[in-house]
């Protein structure tokens, strides 16, 4: 994959088959590293489950027996310098259960793939699962990118789903605006 | 500035109309966004879609939706349309310029593009 808005794509659809109903993700950029994360309360998972997780040959899907979602990550990851963090608490256990997956890149690296446009990204993670709350952050040496649908949803009432297209055009116009600020 | 006062009056705006939506949804365009096709350029064929559908006019009659890993990753990105009263038609390896195509010539005007179909890539 070309651009980092592409893994956070595909590591937050984890989070969305896991059933979470709230869903936060967040970059942070910082000096000479852009760490991400994400933070779900899905049904998360059992110890021997994460210890597998870097493993291509593991998934628990049926329809393909390579799961190269995390294993992408941990490549580009540890190929900037940085690397990959999973902690997980799963529901037959925990009552707070969920996972958090989190990622720190080396920004300026020379093998460091583009960010890419986080805005599609977040409009297609709504466009595809409107009823669940995610809070997204892109923090750029101290300026704020932020949206919660939680708030939309606030304004909007139970009525209108997220996923209309008129939502998901006022969302894009806001999100890129909020970025040509914080990229001034 | 794109304001939530902007939003409020979209959504005065939108009351009425999805009040008096009558959602058929006879077409559903199944777009395939795991990590296979995520990476085979998923993303862009789904918003194409998506505004495509929109632009026509079509968002009462046609449902553009999300799904996993189909099994066929060397065909992706994948996309399946469900008509009623028609065989599932699956089109592989999509591109954003594949999809407008087939608003035009599947979902508007009824006839399947065949050459971008999973039987014609396997031949």
């Amino acid at each position: 994959m070309d651009e980092l808005s592409l893994y956070v794509l595909d590591i937050t659809m984890n989070s969305v088959r896991a059933g979470a109903t709230e869903i936060e993700i967040t970059l942070l950029e910082e000096g000479e590293w852009l760490d991400f994360s994400v933070t779900d309360n899905g049904c998360g998972m059992k110890k021997e489950q994460v210890d597998k997780l870097t493993n291509p040959f593991f998934t628990t899907r049926k329809t393909r027996k390579v799961g190269l979602g995390i294993p992408f990550l941990t490549m580009l990851a540890e190929m900037t310098g940085g690397g990959v963090t999973i902690t997980s608490k799963h529901e037959s256990e925990y009552t707070d259960h969920g996972t958090t997956t989190a990622a720190r890149f080396g920004r300026h690296h020379i093998d460091f793939v583009p960010i890419g446009d986080m805005v599609e990204t977040v409009k297609t993670l709504i466009q595809g699962s409107p009823e669940i709350n995610f809070t997204y952050r892109h923090i750029i040496d101290g300026r704020e990118v932020y949206l919660s649908c939680k708030e939309l949803k606030e304004v909007l009432g139970e009525d209108i789903p997220l996923n209309e297209p008129e939502i998901l055009m006022w969302i894009d116009g806001n999100l890129r605006e909020q970025y040509e600020e914080a990229e001034k | 500035m794109k304001s939530l006062e902007e939003l409020k009056a979209i959504k005065a705006k939108m009351q009425d109309k999805v009040a008096m939506r009558t959602s058929s949804g006879d077409t559903r365009i199944v777009v395939g966004m795991a990590t296979c096709g995520i990476a085979a350029g998923a993303r862009p064929v789904l918003n194409a879609f998506v505004e495509g559908i929109t632009e026509a006019g079509l968002g009462d009659e046609v449902i553009v939706t999300q799904t996993g890993c189909i099994g066929i990753c060397q065909y992706e990105p994948v996309v399946e349309v469900y008509s009623k009263d028609a065989e599932k038609v699956t089109y592989v390896k999509m591109t954003a310029e594949r999809a407008k195509e087939v608003i035009e010539k599947h979902i508007k005007g009824g006839k399947v593009v065949t050459e971008y179909t999973i039987g014609a890539a396997a031949k």
